[in-house]
């Protein structure tokens, strides 16, 4: 935080992820090779799932249609593994107007991660470019942006979700708009405290005293800086993007009715939780497992990256 | 201290009037005419007028905004279009129900993230070390509201055991509080256990160990009072982050809150009430945020000489 807040201090130290570093002695030796696997692994895996998500989201839609108007009386609720009466066989089941659930699912995956990457992508760039901006030339630009960071910072950003999202209405662009202006801050945080750390190191200082002008040092000496810092960030923020994506689709302030995103076919599957479990629940565990290994890929690229770095 | 207290008061008032201000000009710049919402869209011209000069809408917008900050100093945000009830007097009549699903979460998250924290950290990289931390894994990145409607799934539908929504009985208050609580119980967990890791290493834990205390002892006493203040201080810190989660898991339960009372609104173009909600949430949080603060610059004797 800009102007010192003790509180931060807390914040940044000790939510280092639960990581397998703890200096517990004696068991060293033997247990680095499993160690090293089982970061592997853990790089590995996640984004082995990540890409599976993405072929089913880019090409799924391609191969199972999803037709979202149309509805048929007779394969209403099925269970999943179910016949339907056009011969199809309904691997997840279909959902209250017999529309089949796997084709929504894959759908909900494009929905999720267009959102989500646009998200990052505008926020990011937004967010690193005020924060460089900022670091940079300090004064009362930095404090003028830093301040309104931390008025935003200063109130939970799923609140402040709904409420841009509610005022906004719903629609892709919006959720993307609103999650952008929801994220930017952490994006900035960061690029800012890394371009305050190199702009007077002594490479950035030499290019200056070789002539070089700010549009040259910031982007030789403070972007390659910053890049890294702000890809794990990115990482760790595509999960919480995802999941607020979701929940404003579930509170149908997100994503609109006729497109299926997993927020709204989970929304759709809550009123009909006696007779068909499968509605509500498929589409959560497929955002869930999605979420997890996101989750998993951003602690271990922080981990690599450096151990110091905080998600807020 | 003192200074130190008034510049962090200072930036509270800041804070909350910057709030203020952008939700005034938010809902009115982009949002529909909250009289043509009301009166429906073949309402008669003169009386969607009329409407419009009761509510002050027809003034200018820098007019309407003074008499906004105006009132609002006063605690008053005008009345519901919908609900025909001051809107803080809406806000005050769902709070309480906030605040009781709220502390209770806040509660659990505590006393379970204090217990499973010091189990994990008793025993590093051990089964139960492992099992807790892909716990907390799964707790904190799980979506809310799925989880809370697996909840329901399973607790209301298959084993009949919980009511699924609704605040008629304190079994009601079960679902809502643990799924509320989760995500926080995740921060608490870990906080305490790389808090006590990081001092069981200290030379006055060795000292104690030394003495022959109890292992109980050490742990519970020794070393738990230095990694008290910062697990204390972003437990505070997050407290205001349940009231956003509130919000979902509200819907969920339909669980009669604030978070509830705001969606609707929001759904509804209900102005008053949404930002009355807004506000509220935003003072209970700051005030929240600086209490905390203070109290960790009073508690820990190293903060105090810096400020």
């Amino acid at each position: 935080m800009s102007d010192g807040v003790p509180g931060s201090a807390v914040l940044g130290a000790p939510v280092v992820p639960t990581g397998d570093g703890r200096p517990d002695g004696s068991d060293a030796p033997p247990v680095v090779v499993p160690r090293r696997r089982r970061r592997r692994l853990r790089l590995w895996i996640p984004l082995g799932v990540i890409a599976g998500y993405l072929v089913a989201g880019v090409i799924g839609p391609l191969i199972a249609r999803y037709d979202p108007i149309a509805t048929s009386v007779a394969d209403r609720l099925l269970p999943p593994g179910s016949r339907m009466s056009d011969g199809g066989l309904a691997l997840l089941g279909t959902d209250q107007v017999g529309r089949d659930l796997l084709p929504q699912i894959m759908q909900g995956a494009r929905i999720s991660l267009l959102v989500g990457a646009a998200t990052l992508l505008l926020a990011g760039t937004v967010g690193a470019a005020l924060g460089i901006l900022c670091g940079y030339l300090g004064g009362v630009v930095d404090a003028t942006v830093m301040r309104l960071a931390d008025i935003q910072l200063a109130f939970p950003s799923i609140l402040l979700a709904v409420f841009v999202a509610g005022v906004l209405g719903s629609s892709v662009t919006n959720v993307v708009l609103t999650l952008s202006i929801t994220t930017w801050p952490i994006f900035a945080r960061v690029a800012r405290a890394q371009t305050l750390a190199t702009r007077s190191r002594d490479f950035a200082n030499a290019a200056r005293t070789l002539g070089a002008g700010p549009w040259h040092v910031v982007r030789h000496c403070v972007l390659p800086a910053v890049a890294s810092p702000l890809l794990v960030i990115a990482t760790v923020q595509l999960g919480f993007v995802i999941v607020a994506e979701a929940s404003l689709s579930f509170l149908s302030l997100g994503i609109p009715a006729g497109t299926p995103s997993w927020g709204t076919t989970i929304a759709n599957g809550r009123d009909y939780l006696a007779s068909a479990w499968w509605i509500a629940t498929l589409p959560g565990l497929a955002l869930a497992v999605f979420v997890v290994c996101v989750g998993v890929l951003g602690d271990e690229l922080r981990d690599r990256s450096d151990p110091n770095l905080s998600t807020r | 201290m003192l200074r130190y207290a008034l510049r962090r008061l200072a930036i509270s008032v800041l804070v909350l009037f910057g709030a203020a201000t952008v939700v005034f000009f938010a809902m009115r710049a982009v949002s529909g005419d909250p009289a043509t919402a009301v009166l429906g869209p073949d309402a008669d011209q003169a009386a969607v007028e009329a409407l419009r000069r009761e509510y002050g809408l027809d003034a200018p917008l820098p007019i309407q905004y003074v008499q906004f900050l105006r009132r609002a100093v006063t605690l008053d945000f005008g009345e519901s279009f919908r609900l025909h009830d001051a809107a803080t007097n809406l806000v005050l009549t769902h709070l309480s129900a906030t605040a009781a699903l709220a502390l209770t979460a806040f509660a659990i998250a505590l006393v379970l993230g204090f217990a499973l924290g010091t189990l994990a950290a008793t025993r590093p990289n051990g089964v139960l070390d492992r099992v807790v931390s892909v716990l907390s894994m799964l707790t904190q990145s799980l979506p809310t509201f799925w989880v809370g409607i697996m909840l329901i799934l399973v607790f209301s539908r298959f084993l009949h055991l919980l009511p699924s929504s609704g605040a008629a009985s304190p079994a009601a208050m079960i679902m809502p509080a643990v799924t509320l609580a989760l995500p926080l119980l995740s921060v608490v967990l870990r906080l305490v256990r790389s808090g006590l890791l990081d001092v069981l290493h200290e030379d006055y834990v060795v000292t104690a160990r030394a003495k022959g205390l109890s292992e109980t002892r050490v742990v519970g006493w020794h070393a738990m009072r230095n990694m008290l203040i910062p697990v204390v201080t972003v437990a505070g810190l997050e407290f205001g982050s349940l009231l956003g989660g509130a919000v979902i898991v509200e819907t969920v339960f339909a669980w009669p809150g604030v978070g509830r009372l705001m969606t609707d609104a929001i759904a509804a173009r209900d102005y008053s009430v949404v930002q009355a909600c807004v506000i509220t949430v935003a003072v209970i949080f700051i005030v929240i945020n600086l209490i905390v603060d203070l109290l960790y610059v009073r508690l820990d004797p190293r903060v105090r000489e810096s400020v």
